[in-house]
């Protein structure tokens, strides 16, 4: 196994590599400040950066040799004007999310921001253009809320391998979005989701997706742990399931990963409820279906069972190929080389951990 | 001239800078001249719609300043500007 986990973390980013001695940190960069998110280009090896410095503001780095060496290249920016509401100035507050264009669009790189900007570049990251056609949607500065952060924040985005115009997004709180055409146009794709947390639980915009994913295997086929429930779509998000557990643990939280291999296989990492963020009974499980959400099985060997606090955040569950790993709030690390079925500790004294992502 | 001092903690993204002499007269055209004395600096102490960041404190002679929007506080010919991070959060 060649495998890396980069990790993001409140303190830095870490990349623990797997060699004949096991998982070994190789790498840690931006000592001390927060990462939001990490992330491994997988076309070209490129490692990148989103900071959140508490005084200095957004930044974003890259490396081209594994963190050896940084670039700071300028952060994605509102342009002069621009509002998030009536006389609020929009500037960008939060890097959520990275993903890379795929192999037709060498080029291109997407980024999801906080207060809700989606940016892309043209010219392999080197810059970043916002990608206005989604920010002057008119559901945003009416129907977009803050959820967890302040302002809305799109922390999603899946770029369809068979047609790399082909885009859906997750944004808290608004909901999944979709583009045709490299994000010229956009529809709303919340069909079938609850917004409980607001008057009309079936309003059209104003959803909380956690997390958004596809099936590599099937892009069609979308999860999504939302803020009210799991959800999963198999038509290409036109219209959304509910799978949670009625009775089970498997229903609220913020992480969700989909099999390499099989579009109804996917791990949930629980928490007890969104009034009360913490570790269900005190114990650590993830819950796996192997059906597509009919049945849900509860994976806890080798995960702490008592006294435990931690939860996972929305990009801190990770798999590839048999592998699967998670991160918590409480700097705990655990891999599983079985799905899930046991799990090791790899370390309990890390930072935060914001993002996990499995790369060469 | 105007003198600029910064905050030791600015040290690790610029580990060149120091104690600047600045030719102009306002404090935007100062930042400006700031800017380009250190590369990419305006943009840890100024948000991209030129606003100073909410944790960065800038004062002119000792007097922290009020417009922290479009940075129209007076500086005088010797005065000393100095940009520091707010301790938010103890």
């Amino acid at each position: 196994m060649d495998l890396t986990m980069l990790l993001g973390t409140r303190k830095g980013l870490i990349s623990y590599r797997n060699n004949h001695a096991g998982w070994t940190v190789e790498n840690l960069s931006f000592e001390g400040q927060p990462v939001s998110i990490a992330y491994a280009d997988p076309r070209t090896g490129t490692w990148w950066a989103g900071l959140d410095h508490g005084h200095w503001g957004v930044k974003l780095h890259r490396s081209m040799d594994r963190g050896a060496h940084w670039e700071e290249i300028p952060a994605p920016a509102y342009p002069q004007g621009e509002e998030i509401k009536e006389g609020i100035p929009a500037t960008t507050r939060y890097i959520w999310a990275i993903a890379h264009g795929g192999d037709t669009h060498r080029s291109r790189l997407w980024l999801g921001t906080d207060p809700g900007g989606l940016f892309r570049s043209h010219d392999g990251g080197a810059s970043f253009q916002l990608v206005e056609s989604l920010w002057n949607h008119p559901s945003r500065k009416t129907g977009w809320l803050g959820g967890g952060r302040d302002q809305p924040g799109i922390h999603s985005i899946v770029v369809d391998p068979r047609n790399e115009d082909h885009i859906h997004i997750g944004i808290s709180c608004a909901g999944i979005f979709e583009t045709s055409d490299g994000g010229n146009h956009w529809e709303i794709r919340n069909n079938g989701l609850r917004a409980e947390f607001l008057p009309d639980p079936e309003t059209g915009v104003g959803h909380d997706p956690h997390i958004l994913v596809a099936a590599p295997s099937d892009p069609d086929t979308l999860w999504q742990q939302n803020h009210c429930g799991i959800f999963r779509s198999g038509d290409g998000a036109r219209s959304w399931q509910e799978v949670s557990q009625k009775e089970g643990p498997a229903r609220f939280g913020f992480a969700i990963a989909v099999a390499g291999d099989d579009p109804d296989q996917a791990w949930v990492a629980p928490a007890r409820s969104d009034g009360n963020r913490i570790a269900i009974n005190g114990g650590l499980c993830i819950c796996r279906t192997d059906n597509g959400g009919k049945t849900w099985k509860e994976l806890r060997k080798g995960l702490p069972q008592q006294n435990c606090f931690d939860i996972v955040y929305r990009h801190a569950l990770a798999t590839s190929g048999d592998a699967l790993a998670f991160g918590t709030t409480t700097g705990n690390l655990f891999f599983s080389a079985n799905r899930g079925e046991s799990w090791e500790t790899i370390n309990n004294y890390l930072p935060m951990i914001y993002s996990l992502q499995f790369t060469n | 001239m105007p003198t600029v001092r910064f905050t030791y903690a600015l040290k690790r993204f610029f580990p060149a800078i120091r104690d600047t002499t600045a030719s102009s007269g306002t404090l935007p055209d100062i930042l400006r001249e700031m800017e380009g004395a250190y590369p990419g600096l305006q943009s840890y102490i100024l948000d991209e719609q030129g606003n100073l960041r909410k944790h960065v404190n800038i004062f002119i002679d000792g007097e922290l300043i009020t417009d922290r929007l479009h940075l129209s506080d007076g500086c005088k010919e010797n005065s000393e500007i100095y940009i520091m991070q707010a301790l938010s959060g103890g």
